[in-house]
């Protein structure tokens, strides 16, 4: 993929909040039934031009839905929406599509066609002048250039995900509906597509990626939005981790204290404590690192195994780590206790997304 | 946004490159000829000189009337296949994205359908007319070289081959499964068949102003064919599977 090596795969030009950045799309109130199923319900949110956005759910959630309503696809029962500053509906649905692309989980390649043959069906579709030099771009972009004249049925999956992928390139859309780029393709393959979502966005192109893989939206996308047949949440992915996860820092000792109680309470910055529970292998390297002379025992611990304290973690609830880790570290030596670690907490992407799904699930359960 | 030849053209190429590279398509379309062709064949050149008139009419009349199932089963099993074949390939979705509107990917399609189907039928009936004018007796190739139903068999090959593939694209449209539609297509394409059965038989009187009343008719089902089939061909229904509950993009030809 020669013609997005070297770019960066972290986003490095976040816009600022999409509703005051020209919208590349904007949805409002969208809603899809099917007879009496619904599958997406009022859902509203607005993504700006150049933005890396992220749309995660479970299967079923109606993401897929939301991008085919985008797509013009299939009409929506209700709301509305600007795709590419074009209002959806069937009279510009053509127009629609002149300006995006879409790239649909299953590759869809004529098997029985060449790459290029693929491609030039698609360029003609599109009405594109220059074709021969758009597709060679195309193949060049996503790295496919020595296989233009393969059968696709000939490739492998991730080379025709790779071909999918240059299809979507062809006619220089100004929004991409990216649905599961990577899904079958081997790590290098997948950071190659990375790099190219990454040149795209530094082109000022914007991107709608659909994924469940949660790293990848978390490395790549500048805001994301989580639904499960309604909205619900949205915002850059720290931000979200911080609305659902209060602040805390995870605190490490080498053996129980005796009155955590009196250590942690009254600390400035800090609002509440508990005991951690810490993986047996954790807690086993911890005690292989403990000094010598430390007796005291876990209460919990019912190992069974040699006798002696296994390490001890607390989970404090507090306003500002930075204020916050210094006072309890003061306090643990006054205490006398070892301290093994002090560190902020860190809720990943797939923990606000396992909390909000639960939280969902177990509501309609 | 207006009709484009470009989208149309571009439809009809990669048509035939697939028909090209496609066995079954290609068996279809030349064993089904031959098979339709070596029973009228082998029947003109086993008539005798001393065959009675009535006789010799009546052979020629099924001998002619044979290859026009040709126009017929060719295009319908192609046709059947065009929408729902892609859709079990997954290729449809994709072309959906595009600007292509459904006129224009139906009428790329049926072209591409057309232009071997009939080309092949015409082939087929020279051949037919060719052996019998160097292989039958004299008498028996001149009935065959005068018969009325041959002009009328080259006005009707693509009348018929037009309403099999119109037939075979609107059951391909709405079908979820290409052997219920392959069969439903070849049904549907027998009524026109029928009624040439009809004249060629003599059952109904093959006057001038008969035929040329059905092949008008013909032609203007086959040239409005494609608007109507327009209408079936609903994107919603044919990426979901499920009835469209609203305004759908099938309006405007979108």
């Amino acid at each position: 993929m020669s013609a997005v090596s070297g770019s960066s795969s972290s986003p490095t030009r976040p816009p600022e909040s999409a509703p005051g950045a020209a919208a590349a799309i904007e949805v409002s109130h969208l809603t899809k039934v099917f007879g009496p199923r619904t599958a997406v319900a009022d859902v509203s949110f607005t993504v700006a031009r150049g933005e890396v956005f992220g749309f995660l759910g479970p299967n079923g959630a109606g993401k897929t839905t939301t991008v085919r309503m985008l797509g013009t696809l299939i009409a929506p029962t209700s709301g509305s929406a600007v795709v590419a500053g074009i209002s959806l509906g069937p009279a510009r649905a053509a127009e629609i599509r002149q300006h995006i692309s879409i790239m649909p989980e299953a590759p869809g390649l004529y098997r029985r066609l060449t790459v290029t043959e693929n491609l030039d069906f698609f360029a003609r579709l599109y009405g594109l002048p220059r074709r021969e030099q758009r597709i060679a771009e195309a193949l060049a972009a996503v790295g496919l250039s020595d296989r233009a004249h393969d059968l696709t049925a000939n490739l492998s999956k991730g080379l025709r995900q790779r071909a999918a992928l240059a299809r979507t390139l062809l006619n220089d859309p100004s929004v991409m509906f990216l649905d599961e780029p990577t899904s079958g393709l081997d790590p290098v393959a997948a950071h190659e597509v990375h790099g190219l979502i990454g040149t795209l966005r530094d082109r000022g192109v914007t991107i709608f990626l659909t994924t469940h893989r949660l790293d990848e939206a978390q490395r790549l996308c500048d805001r994301v939005a989580i639904m499960n047949t309604s909205l619900l949440t949205i915002g850059r992915p720290d931000e979200l981790r911080q609305k659902l996860f209060n602040r805390s820092l995870a605190v490490t000792t080498v053996a129980p204290l005796a009155r955590p109680d009196q250590v942690f309470a009254g600390l400035p910055g800090v609002q509440s404590w508990q005991t951690a529970d810490q993986p047996a292998d954790q807690s086993a390297a911890q005690s292989a690192a403990r000094p010598a002379g430390q007796s005291a025992a876990r209460p919990s611990d019912r190992s069974g195994g040699p006798a002696g304290p296994r390490p001890a973690g607390y989970v404090l609830t507090v306003s500002d780590p930075a204020q916050a880790a210094p006072a309890v570290t003061r306090a643990l030596v006054a205490a006398g206790a070892d301290v093994l670690s002090i560190a902020e907490s860190q809720h990943s992407l797939e923990d606000v997304y396992l909390e909000l799904i639960d939280d969902t699930e177990g509501r309609t359960r | 946004m207006s009709m484009s030849a470009t989208r149309i053209g571009a439809v009809i190429r990669k048509e035939l490159s697939e028909f090209r590279r496609n066995r079954f398509i290609l068996v279809t379309a030349t064993i089904l000829p031959i098979v339709f062709l070596i029973s009228p064949t082998v029947t003109i050149l086993a008539i005798k000189a001393s065959t009675a008139s009535t006789v010799l009419d009546r052979r020629v009349d099924t001998s002619l009337f044979l290859p026009l199932l040709i126009p017929v089963f060719v295009p319908a099993l192609l046709s059947a296949y065009a929408v729902v074949g892609e859709r079990e390939q997954g290729t449809l979705e994709p072309v959906l994205t595009t600007p292509v509107s459904a006129v224009e990917f139906l009428l790329g399609k049926a072209t591409a359908i057309f232009m071997p189907a009939v080309g092949v039928a015409y082939l087929m009936f020279g051949v037919f007319v060719a052996i019998t004018q160097i292989g039958a007796v004299p008498a028996v190739a001149t009935a065959v070289l005068h018969a009325p139903q041959l002009p009328a068999a080259l006005v009707f090959i693509p009348l018929l081959a037009g309403w099999a593939i119109w037939v075979g694209l609107a059951i391909s449209a709405r079908a979820t499964d290409t052997r219920v539609s392959q069969q439903l297509s070849t049904l549907a394409s027998l009524p026109p068949l029928a009624v040439a059965a009809l004249f060629s038989f003599n059952v109904i009187s093959p006057t001038f102003a008969v035929a040329a009343a059905f092949a008008g008719g013909l032609l203007v089902i086959d040239g409005l064919a494609c608007f109507a089939v327009a209408r079936v061909f609903d994107r919603e229904r044919l990426i979901t599977g499920t009835k469209p509950t609203s305004g759908s993009y099938r309006t405007r030809g979108a």
